[in-house]
């Protein structure tokens, strides 16, 4: 029974881990631009096709570091290219658009690797379990969990002590002044993007790790991490991050006691919070409505 | 008149009783000119039902001015609410139609009570996490409704006047003149309640909110009605479309659906009446064209968002309506 829990909190761990990668890159985006990323779970699939590609060069170390800068790129070029020309206008344009991107980007990944799932090597030292009682430990997610901690703490750190990152959250309150002060705020937005691309590429990069590859392994991710958005507080970092981490632990902890409830319980929590909190735990009255 | 502007995209009378004529026109004679064309009067059913969930989704979108992204759920439930009626109650049609109605429309109700005072694209994003619970519950619940593979088992009824049965179960063009009639009542109703009070209140919200509050308007209460009222016409659109294909699937409850009906809207235009429609047509025959010719399609159909986006976002009724208007 002990086991039976950890498991399933090691899992809900894992899982709010990676909730907790994608809803914040979806947050940053969402929270200075206006835009709801749709297609961010096909970044995340691309961050792990390129880490597929990159590893046998690279190695699995070189393309941890390389695939999410490369997503990065990425998500910077379709911004400049693509995102910015529906800023200001009625919110469906920017939904159609990048809903419409999700659609060619799953194609893509389809036709290029295939649409059969591709299995991903990690390295020999991270494949061992912990131990033999705890097999389903590996160190692998220990890894996971560890890095996920390390992207966070720098995202806030870079929020927080560089220049660009007191830019975007100026802008996240009051972007026509942070204009007006004469930061360019156009570039300011793409590397905005590019962050939370950066974010959903690494979170590709784990995945692919754990679970494999496949043309639409970040679908299932992208709803949990509305949810987490919504649960967080839309307009608060921290929101999202309390909000992710809030419905992966319940959602693990469900599944000890009825494991077919174990994702109803995430819509639970936010139809609870949409009733007693409407603007989710940490969100402002008034921020994006 | 605070809704000037919104008269402005109107086009002038004479010219609406025309389009009016020639979508009738071509709607009714669809069965002798389709089949010309190369076209199935199946397809031609699908394009009224997915026009007619698009143009009570733009009873939201272009009327009142407010975004859901969740509407395939109201949808998906009308078709649900229809196939289990038929199914386990009685094989009546009127009364899946009642039942889906209601199934979609009571839930629209009730969710449209947590959200009305969310705007813009947070509105879009809770909408969209909505819908996906009824996707869960169709999806998980595998007993009632069939789960992934979906609600089978069920065929239409035919229609039973007290004086004649029309066997809309088994000749196709009986029953596409049967949704016709009923696609007709529903956008008769919808024009009725544009050109209602209600209606016009609903486009002076479009046209600016605070304007409207100052005037005493309670906005709340109007969104939350039409968001009602633009579910249980989409849930009617989903009855019929069980009814079309004997199916119900998840997959009609998906926001993929969702983003579809969406589309539809704007690519047709969505401040025009028949703009949906017009949208629905494009869309489902460009669908169908392109998934029988390549195995691709999903790049070619996002390709139709991302350029309707960039290139046409008035759509096309309103770049031929809307010449010097805005």
């Amino acid at each position: 029974m002990f086991q039976l829990v950890l498991f399933n909190v090691t899992n809900g761990l894992i899982i709010g881990a990676f909730y907790v990668l994608m809803a914040l890159g979806l947050s940053l985006i969402l929270n200075l631009s206006n835009v709801i990323n749709f297609a961010h779970g096909n970044f995340l699939a691309l961050g792990g096709y390129m880490a597929f590609v990159l590893t046998p060069y690279i190695g699995f170390w070189g393309a941890l570091l390389v695939s999410p800068l490369l997503t990065a790129l990425f998500g910077f070029v379709i911004e400049r290219l693509m995102i910015r020309r529906v800023y200001g206008r009625d919110p469906v344009y920017s939904l159609l658009l990048t809903f419409g991107l999700a659609f060619i980007m799953q194609d893509a990944c389809r036709y290029i690797w295939g649409p059969n799932g591709l299995p991903m090597n990690v390295p020999d030292l991270l494949a061992q379990p912990l131990t033999a009682d705890l097999f389903f430990i590996t160190w692998y997610r220990i890894f996971m969990v560890a890095i996920v901690i390390v992207a966070v703490a720098g995202l806030f750190a870079f929020l927080r002590y560089t220049r660009v990152g007191i830019r975007i959250r100026a802008g996240t309150l009051d972007l026509d002044t942070v204009n007006a002060l004469g930061v360019n705020v156009g570039m300011l937005r793409s590397l905005n993007f590019a962050v939370g691309s950066l974010l959903a590429g690494l979170a590709g990069v784990l995945a692919a790790g754990q679970i494999g590859l496949n043309p639409n392994m970040g679908d299932d991710l992208l709803m949990p991490s509305f949810i987490a958005i919504i649960v967080g507080g839309v307009g608060s970092l921290t929101g999202t991050l309390l909000g992710g981490l809030l419905i992966g632990v319940a959602a693990a902890l469900t599944t000890v006691v009825w494991p077919a409830a174990s994702e109803a319980v995430i819509y639970v929590i936010m139809l609870v919070v949409l009733v007693v909190r409407p603007r989710g735990l940490l969100g402002e009255e008034g921020m994006l409505t | 008149m605070s809704v000037t502007t919104a008269d402005a995209v109107r086009p002038l009378p004479g010219r609406r009783w025309l389009t009016a004529a020639i979508v009738w026109a071509l709607l009714l004679s669809v069965p002798a000119w389709l089949p010309m064309l190369g076209g199935y009067t199946a397809l031609a059913a699908r394009v009224l039902v997915l026009g007619l969930a698009a143009m009570s989704f733009n009873l939201l979108l272009g009327f009142t001015g407010v975004m859901s992204f969740g509407h395939a759920a109201y949808f998906g439930l009308g078709a649900y609410g229809a196939g289990l009626t038929l199914k386990y109650l009685a094989a009546s049609t009127p009364l899946a139609m009642l039942m889906g109605v209601l199934l979609g429309g009571v839930a629209g109700t009730l969710f449209g009570l947590l959200i009305v005072r969310r705007r813009g694209v947070y509105f879009a994003m809770v909408t969209v996490a909505f819908g996906q619970i009824a996707f869960y519950i169709a999806y998980s619940w595998n007993d009632l409704t069939g789960g992934y593979d979906g609600l089978r088992g069920f065929t239409r009824a035919p229609l039973d006047l007290g004086f004649a049965t029309i066997d809309i179960a088994n000749n196709d063009i009986a029953f596409y003149y049967f949704l016709l009639a009923v696609f007709a009542v529903a956008t008769g109703l919808q024009g009725l309640l544009l050109a209602s009070p209600f209606g016009r209140t609903l486009l002076a919200i479009r046209e600016n909110e605070r304007r409207a509050r100052f005037l005493g308007i309670p906005i709340e209460r109007h969104i939350w009605m039409s968001f009602s009222i633009s579910c249980a016409f989409t849930a009617l659109a989903g009855a019929l479309y069980a009814l079309l294909n004997n199916f119900a699937d998840p997959m009609g409850l998906h926001y993929t659906l969702s983003g579809e009906i969406v589309i539809m809207a704007v690519m047709g235009g969505m401040r025009a009446f028949w703009g949906p429609l017009v949208g629905a047509t494009l869309f489902v025959v460009a669908q169908d064209y392109i998934s029988s010719i390549t195995v691709n399609w999903m790049s070619f159909v996002g390709l139709i968002f991302v350029l309707v986006v960039l290139f046409f976002p008035r759509g096309l009724l309103g770049m031929l309506q809307g010449r010097g208007g805005r």
